[in-house]
């Protein structure tokens, strides 16, 4: 067989088992004796408990709750704080909040008794919505605070914004609103505990198997290494399997121990959109400075609702306000970033992490300004891109060429741009749409040096290597970027180079997959072993083992937030065209252009493939994808009320790839993962925006909210 | 309840299903007969993670009950990847770049062999109908759309 070189055309190293059905998912494990559990969840936002009813429990059957904790142990959820509960106990904070689980043998007699349990609550007044939040709707809900701000930060660069307005020709202020969006990764979540010797082993569909160990283990008071996770091939997750497995494998943990036989639960489809993580719903308000047809400050203000608990939401928030100013050189800004707790499910990880909210706003926002000042949108985005060296909202700086110029010319040359854009005019049912986005690869500021400190490493055993890594499958083709990484740089066949799924006691701990930051991070680290690998390929067996290294020239302060919050970032452009039926406000995409500027892609066909799925999932997002939350409960609980994209709602998309290799990433790839899915929503509104001839706020816009924005206009 | 004997045709081989005839199929061809490659998404009929072919149809076995399958016959993804016409579309899959997560994929392979079984040169138009019943939420579908116009140019030059 051939070596591999980094720009062959491959197969996905998964592609054939799964598609053939042989791959396992965590619900295709069946173990001897196993018993299966559900949870008791609250029904209720906010309120004490005042009692639980228990059914009578037949032989063999269990109820597990805060009080199976032994006394050493904590009843919390490690994540980057330690505010979610393992189990509710004494007073529930959200609707689906653990209180308990039931174990046994048979799932039916287990739901039988999750149905007939009798829960008895003191309701409290309850917080919903982010104006609920800042009106400290019912009381504030964080422990010794008199307001439901959860976190909070701010960034500011240029003059003083009191100055700046006062010396602006046109000010506008507009206010903009993002949904709640559920991941819907076709696998819904599930795990299976069980015990090895004198160890804990958990599978679990997940993204980050070390994160779950850490969340779990101070549960029993137990050394990390006595609890061993494996991964399962994981069904998608999308942000959704970050923090949120952590929901299931504790409980589980706990149960484990008292019951020592092996626990498997698996969410059905309800109980995943019903009591699962979504995207952080936001309210985003922007005063501008205009001057001279150019946009001279911003004033935002950022709210995200967090839901109970923090999870990853303080991070979330940081990066939304890090993008706020998109990818635009306003030389004044200050952008003041609100997470407020409520009584709604917690918000948590969604590909993006923050940035799509900011990010539609900013670009929504830039059409509007454009449309006053009677000049094209992209003629008018186009004269304020950020450049190579420019200031960004962190008072850091752009480390690339920026190409986006180069980039728009390509899909404004295919999709025929301006002449669109002339002949649709306003109001005409017809529209064209642009947005301009980026996303800052890895880990925030220095977290990747400070916090993550990645390891990754190479096994040579004979001729043979294998990839030893906590980096996870979960769809996005990892596993096959990083073998082709490891094999060309070796000059070896991808065939000889195996990776496993993760287990925590086989692996080293390579930091969450998330953040774009694989490809990027681990993959450069596995670059470098297998550069020493292969200048010591005779030497027989051995294994090399690496540690992140921060490339120079970085500054950041994490507690003023101030500095390079990102070492690089990915760039998008996206063209979207439309046509809505005037009668029934049913909207036709008949085109979608994009580039994408990732450094280099490791694979074209995976790449293409990310495209592909990120922009649809924002367009859903944008145009489809509705998920209410009334007193605490998600209205949406099916794929038949919660409707996302099949394969008859968009066009096939033209995709352009802009290469521009980065210094510090393998082979000069930067992260993509999240970017692809930053800006189609927004092209997709500026098209919608000039074929109703109304300006856009709000997203999810279905055809009753289009009819609703057509009368409210 | 009266158990009930129930006998189908499953990936060409006739078998006997005794138990409750509201049982959902695919329980039973996941937990009686190992079938794994039928997943289940939605539990609702919306998702077609769990298709399979009944008497020729594409079906979602999640809400199909025993007692409505007296009789028939049954391709799972484990009959119909050993077929050539399977093998074919497998392989496109893989070279296509069709495949991510995974989870949906058997499902889109037993669809897709329902349209190119009866129908050779698919317009675009009508590849995305087959599919229409088959949720993917990581590719976009474009790639599994390109997939299955691979599939029977190969089925169609072999």
């Amino acid at each position: 067989m051939a070596a591999t070189h980094i720009d062959d055309k491959i197969r996905r190293s998964d592609a054939l088992s799964k598609a053939r059905g042989e791959a396992k998912y965590v619900s295709d494990y069946f173990f001897e004796g196993m018993l299966h559990a559900q949870m008791l969840r609250s029904t209720e936002a906010r309120a004490d408990i005042v009692s639980i009813n228990l059914p009578v429990l037949p032989d063999g059957y269990y109820f597990i709750s805060a009080k199976d904790i032994p006394e050493q142990g904590v009843n919390s959820l490690h994540m980057i704080g330690d505010d979610w509960r393992c189990f509710a106990d004494g007073d529930v904070r959200y609707v689906g909040e653990t209180i308990g689980l039931f174990v046994g043998p048979s799932p039916a007699v287990v739901k039988s008794l999750v149905d007939n349990t009798r829960v008895e609550y003191r309701p409290k007044e309850s917080c919903i919505t982010i104006d609920d939040a800042i009106a400290v709707k019912g009381g504030s809900l964080l422990d010794g605070k008199d307001d439901d701000i959860m976190c909070q930060l701010y960034c500011e660069k240029g003059h003083d914004m009191e100055e700046v307005f006062k010396d602006a020709d046109m000010v506008l202020t507009e206010t903009f609103e993002t949904g709640f969006q559920e991941h819907v990764h076709l696998e819904t979540n599930g795990a299976i505990v069980t015990e090895e010797g004198d160890s804990y082993v958990i599978y679990i569909s997940c993204q980050c198997p070390f994160y779950v160990r850490k969340s779990v283990a101070a549960l029993l008071a137990l050394p990390l290494e006595k609890v061993i996770i494996r991964q399962t091939t994981t069904g998608g997750a999308f942000g959704g399997k970050e923090h949120f497995p952590d929901v299931l494998a504790g409980p589980l943990l706990v149960a484990e121990s008292r019951i020592h036989k092996p626990i498997k639960m698996i969410f059905d489809r309800e109980e995943d959109m019903e009591f699962s993580v979504k995207r952080h719903p936001s309210k985003i308000t922007y005063k501008s400075a205009i001057k001279d047809g150019k946009l001279i400050g911003t004033l935002g203000d950022i709210y995200y609702n967090c839901g109970a608990y923090l999870s990853a939401s303080f991070v979330v928030l940081q990066r939304g306000v890090f993008h706020a100013n998109g990818v635009y050189d306003i030389p004044n800004t200050r952008l003041n970033g609100y997470g407020m707790a409520t009584n709604t499910f917690p918000s948590d990880a969604f590909r993006g992490f923050g940035a799509p909210q900011t990010l539609f706003a900013i670009e929504m926002h830039m059409t509007h300004i454009a449309r006053k000042l009677g000049i094209d949108p992209a003629d008018f985005k186009k004269s304020m891109f950020l450049k190579k060296g420019g200031e960004t909202v962190t008072n850091g700086h752009v480390v690339e060429e920026v190409m986006l110029n180069e980039m728009f010319d390509n899909i404004a040359k295919e999709s025929d741009y301006y002449r669109k854009s002339r002949e649709f005019g306003y109001g005409t049912g017809r529209g064209i749409g642009v947005s301009f986005y980026n996303h800052g690869g890895a880990f925030t500021g220095n977290g990747e040096q400070a916090i993550i400190k990645a390891h990754a490493r190479l096994k040579k055993t004979g001729n043979k290597v294998t990839i030893e890594t906590g980096s996870t499958e979960m769809g996005q083709g990892f596993q096959t970027i990083l073998r082709k990484i490891a094999a060309s740089t070796l000059a070896i066949p991808m065939e000889d180079v195996d990776y496993p799924n993760p287990d925590t006691s086989v692996v080293p701990d390579s930091g969450p997959t998330a953040a774009s930051r694989s490809t990027m991070i681990v993959g450069r680290i596995i670059e470098r072993c297998a550069q020493e690998m292969k200048q010591r390929w005779g030497e027989g067996d051995f294994s090399v083992e690496k540690e992140y290294e921060h490339p120079d020239g970085f500054p950041w302060d994490q507690s003023t937030f101030r500095g390079d919050a990102y070492l690089g970032y990915g760039w998008g452009a996206a063209i979207v065209e439309v046509e809505i039926d005037k009668r029934t406000n049913e909207v036709q995409v008949k085109g979608i252009w994009t580039s994408h500027e990732i450094g280099k892609a490791i694979d074209e066909l995976i790449v293409h493939g990310q495209i592909n799925g990120g922009v649809i999932q924002s367009l859903g997002y944008a145009s489809m994808e509705k998920m209410e939350n009334r007193n605490g409960r998600f209205k949406q609980t099916s794929m038949s009320d919660y409707v996302i994209p099949t394969s008859m709602d968009f066009p096939a998309q033209y995709y352009h790839i802009q290469e521009n290799p980065y210094p510090y990433g393998p082979y000069g790839a930067k992260g993509m993962g999240e970017l692809v899915f930053n800006g189609a929503d927004a092209a997709y509104c500026d098209a919608l925006e000039r074929a109703i001839g109304k300006d856009i706020f709000k997203i999810p816009l279905p055809p009753e909210d289009i009819e609703e924005a057509l009368r409210n206009a | 309840m009266l158990d009930n004997k129930i006998s189908f045709t499953l990936n060409g081989k006739m078998v006997e299903f005794i138990g409750d005839p509201l049982r959902r199929l695919i329980d039973t061809l996941r937990e009686d007969f190992n079938l794994i490659g039928v997943k289940e998404g939605c539990g609702e009929g919306e998702c077609g993670a769990c298709s399979v072919i009944k008497d020729g149809k594409l079906v979602t076995s999640c809400i199909i009950p025993m007692g409505a399958v007296n009789g028939a016959d049954i391709w799972t993804i484990e009959g119909i990847r050993e077929t050539e016409l399977g093998k074919i579309i497998i392989e496109a899959f893989a070279d296509g770049g069709a495949v991510q997560c995974g989870f949906c994929i058997p499902g889109m392979v037993l669809a897709s062999y329902v349209l190119l079984k009866d129908k050779e040169n698919p317009s675009e138009l009508e590849i995305r109908e087959a599919i229409s019943g088959n949720i993917c939420r990581c590719t976009g579908y474009d790639l599994i759309v390109e997939s299955i116009r691979l599939a029977d140019e190969r089925r169609r030059n072999a």
